[in-house]
């Protein structure tokens, strides 16, 4: 019983002193070297003008912010290409997944091509190429390409049409409720279904919300959208670039590329498993009960498909969202460059801004797990 | 005869006529846009544009309508049909897929062989359309080495051909002396490498002239870092799954601790951390060299990914091994490592070698440490005044060289998975 007891709590013991150690003697160094160099710990210098400017910024910031406003304009970038790539990423692994299993052949080799080709390459490879190779090829702003006069391809960037609202306010709370009242109309479709067997449209509703509620607005709370276009200016004599409208920076849009290529794979693969893990028996045996095979996928396959996609397609979304920090070797402003490399060049302040920086990243990441541990819980087979 | 084609639907009977009609419609159609694509000439201009753009599609799907024809019992026109052809939306898949191909293969490759340059020394001799390969011929020694001086160059290649010939070695030694290979490549490995790196790729010793490591460099310098972090990073990762599944509350909470925190944190703020913020942990005057603080942060890094895959595989032992081998009296080492590993690992190849294949991809990123490996060296190479607007040959090569890589590493892993697969 002793000899157990030490065999517990020996190799415990001794691991939370190794870390103790560890961790002791690294602050104990780090005052130490702090103290030589005259600086102190803290977090005061947040509040400081940053004074340095930063390119591409969604929230509107001056070099006479404090840091703090720029971790924030960091912080939006880093999540903004994110989400574009991961909306793209979705779109494109989900096609090439499908592909992958497709009964003609040549576009199956062609999915699979296209995922052994594009992760097979590091991804620092792909930003660069895009960045350095492809999107430098593109024409100068004077013979930019042309989409229909209002959208423009050009070395310096996309330039998109910005959109003018008044009452923006307005219209957004719209949408929200308009979001609401779906998730309502999907809660008593449901419900009738299982009680009294009727059937609801509930797809034609939600739609007909979506359109009407926001749509609503533009009639009487005087709401209403213009557009601005972007147009070819004279900078200099022999300058030229775009005007108004919103300019996608290319910085963005090769990382925003080449992070949507490179997950599509992984999602392609995911997708690609799920369904292949639907057993042929629970598609035969719908088949038997007499579903459409449109209401095979949606109700027997996609169901039970989506159980064995969506925890890894998860992983995914957050290893992209970690992988959008390579932003910084192509200086898009995201929360690496701007914060742990900008910020700490002129503040010299390693230990809090690294921390900082990673913790961010580590709330992200674990803020995703634990809503995908509660989702897996709740869509696990249960099992007796 | 003629109203029998049109309102009748192709079948056996009528099967020569469909078929060569049905031929000669997709021959026009790819005609048509391989014309358009490698010679310009548009064999349809005369049509209004619209029409003319998607004439090709229209013909090679009438075309595809009319060969559609079940049991023909011609070997070669049932299996185009099935592979290629079974449905109309199959056909149009069909027909854009051989269009993509037939547009862009010729561009490819006229870029990539046909009108690249590869005699010369300068920049000046590229004179046609396509690659300039002198840029890499030229540059080759740069990226295979980085700054590493040219004389001193064979102690790199010496030192690789002697590790590759001692792990190569290991598939030739006896059956009986397998059992110790595993050993062997997690404790005599490593320790060979590090003589070997540390005595004739970095010298200082035997009359060697010392080369500093932020020297080295380009290919080779991927090479030492994935070795290093392959080698440490899988036994680390075994033992924080151990330790992650230990039923002491310490040993596997610090082992959730230290895995997620390393999960959590993109690689890239690791090598911010190691080459701006681990300085100030050590003592005031003691210096550890980049390459390594470098290779350590990768290789904890990977470490904790490569605990989640093993934790994968030990999760899916059932609970009558552990039974079976605590009933034979065996103690908590030998279980694991005896019964339970060499199990669960067999199980997760997969996952290893996604692990291994990310931490080769992710080598490149140690330029944020300020090393330049080949992805780095070719930045370099292409910011150079006298071979500007290089960036696309550079990359090419680079993305060549690292696809033939992860390429094959993936393939073994998938091979070595069906070896060792022993289900029946």
């Amino acid at each position: 019983m002793n000899s157990k007891k030490i065999k517990n709590y020996l190799p415990q013991i001794l691991t939370l002193l190794t870390i103790i150690l560890i961790f002791g003697f690294f602050t104990f160094n780090a005052q130490i070297n702090m103290d030589n160099r005259g600086i102190d710990f803290g977090f005061g210098f947040l509040k400081q003008e940053a004074s340095f400017d930063i390119q591409f910024s969604l929230i509107e910031y001056s070099g006479t912010d404090t840091y703090f406003r720029a971790y924030l304009v960091g912080l939006i970038n880093t999540l903004l290409v994110s989400v574009i790539g991961i909306f793209f990423c979705t779109i494109i692994g989900v096609i090439v997944g499908i592909a992958r299993l497709s009964p003609n052949y040549l576009v199956e080799k062609l999915a699979t091509i296209w995922v052994e080709f594009f992760r097979n390459i590091p991804l620092l490879l792909q930003l660069f190429f895009w960045y350095y190779a492809a999107l430098r090829a593109l024409p100068l702003p004077k013979d930019a390409v042309n989409f229909f006069d209002i959208s423009y391809l050009s070395v310096k960037g996309w330039y998109i049409p910005k959109f003018v609202w008044t009452n923006f306010s307005i219209f957004f709370y719209s949408v929200i409720v308009a979001a609401i009242s779906i998730f309502f109309i999907y809660r008593f479709a449901k419900k009738q279904r299982e009680e009294t067997g009727k059937y609801v449209p509930a797809f034609l509703l939600s739609f007909l919300t979506i359109i009407i509620v926001p749509a609503l607005t533009f009639l009487i709370a005087g709401v209403s959208l213009s557009f601005e276009y972007p147009v070819l200016s004279q900078m200099t004599k022999t300058i030229f670039n775009f005007k108004g409208g919103v300019g996608i920076p290319p910085e963005l849009m090769a990382l925003a590329l080449a992070l949507s290529l490179y997950t599509s794979t992984f999602i392609a693969e995911n997708v690609r498993a799920g369904i292949m893990g639907v057993g042929k028996g629970q598609k035969e045996a719908a088949a038997s009960i007499g579903l459409t095979t449109g209401q095979i996928l949606k109700l027997v396959v996609m169901p039970q498909a989506l159980r064995i996609i969506i925890p890894p397609t998860t992983n995914q979304y957050l290893n992209l969202t970690k992988n959008s920090s390579l932003a910084a070797a192509i200086a898009y402003p995201d929360l690496v460059l701007v914060f742990a490399g900008t910020a700490m060049m002129q503040t010299g302040r390693a230990i809090e801004i690294i921390s900082i920086t990673m913790l961010t990243y580590l709330t992200i990441s674990l803020s995703i797990s634990a809503l995908m541990n509660w989702y897996n819980k709740k869509v696990a087979i249960k099992e007796k | 005869m003629i109203n029998n084609l049109i309102f009748k639907k192709p079948n056996v009977n009528n099967l020569k006529q469909y078929v060569s009609i049905g031929l000669l419609f997709l021959t026009f159609s790819f005609l048509d846009v391989f014309l358009n694509s490698l010679f310009k000439i548009n064999l349809t201009s005369a049509l209004p544009g619209f029409i003319s753009f998607f004439l090709p599609l229209i013909i090679g799907f009438i075309g595809f309508y009319l060969i559609r024809i079940e049991h023909t019992g011609n070997v070669f026109l049932d299996t185009a049909n099935k592979k290629i052809n079974l449905t109309p939306f199959n056909s149009v898949l069909t027909l854009l897929s051989i269009f993509v191909l037939v547009k862009y293969i010729p561009l490819l490759l006229n870029w990539l062989i046909f009108e690249a340059n590869i005699s010369g020394t300068t920049k000046e001799d590229c004179t046609g359309n396509g690659a300039c390969w002198v840029f890499i011929k030229v540059w080759i020694k740069r990226f295979m080495y980085g700054m590493y001086p040219n004389a001193e160059q064979w102690r790199i290649n010496t030192a690789f051909l002697i590790l590759f010939v001692t792990v190569g070695s290991a598939f030739f030694i006896p059956e009986k002396y397998k059992k110790y290979l595993i050993s062997f490549s997690i404790l005599g490995l490593p320790l060979i490498a590090f003589i070997l790196i540390y005595f004739l790729i970095s010298g200082g010793f035997f009359g060697l002239e010392w080369v500093e490591t932020g020297a080295w460099g380009g290919l080779s310098l991927t090479f030492i870092v994935s070795f290093f972090a392959l080698i440490f990073c899988f036994p680390i990762g075994v033992f924080l799954a151990l330790g992650r599944r230990s039923d002491l509350p310490a040993i596997k909470y610090s082992s959730i601790g230290f895995i997620e925190f390393w999960r959590g944190v993109p690689l890239i703020t690791v090598l911010f951390m190691s080459a701006v913020m681990f300085p100030m942990f050590l003592p005031d005057g003691v210096y550890m060299d980049k390459l390594i603080r470098a290779i350590i942060a990768i290789t904890l890094f990977e470490a904790a990914y490569m605990a989640e895959v093993v934790r994968g595989g030990l999760q899916a032992l059932p609970r009558g091994q552990y039974d079976a081998a605590k009933s034979l009296g065996l103690g908590y080492w030998r279980m694991n490592f005896l019964v339970i590993l060499p199990q669960a690992l067999k199980l997760v190849i997969p996952g290893i070698a996604n692990t291994f294949l990310a931490l080769v991809k992710d080598t490149p990123l140690i330029y944020v440490v300020g090393l330049l490996e080949l992805v780095g060296m070719i930045g370099l190479g292409k910011t150079n005044p006298k071979w500007l607007g290089m960036a696309t040959e550079g990359y090419v090569f680079a993305g060549v060289v690292f696809w033939v890589i992860c390429f094959s590493m993936s393939r073994y892993s998938q091979k070595l998975e069906k070896e060792l697969s022993t289900e029946r």
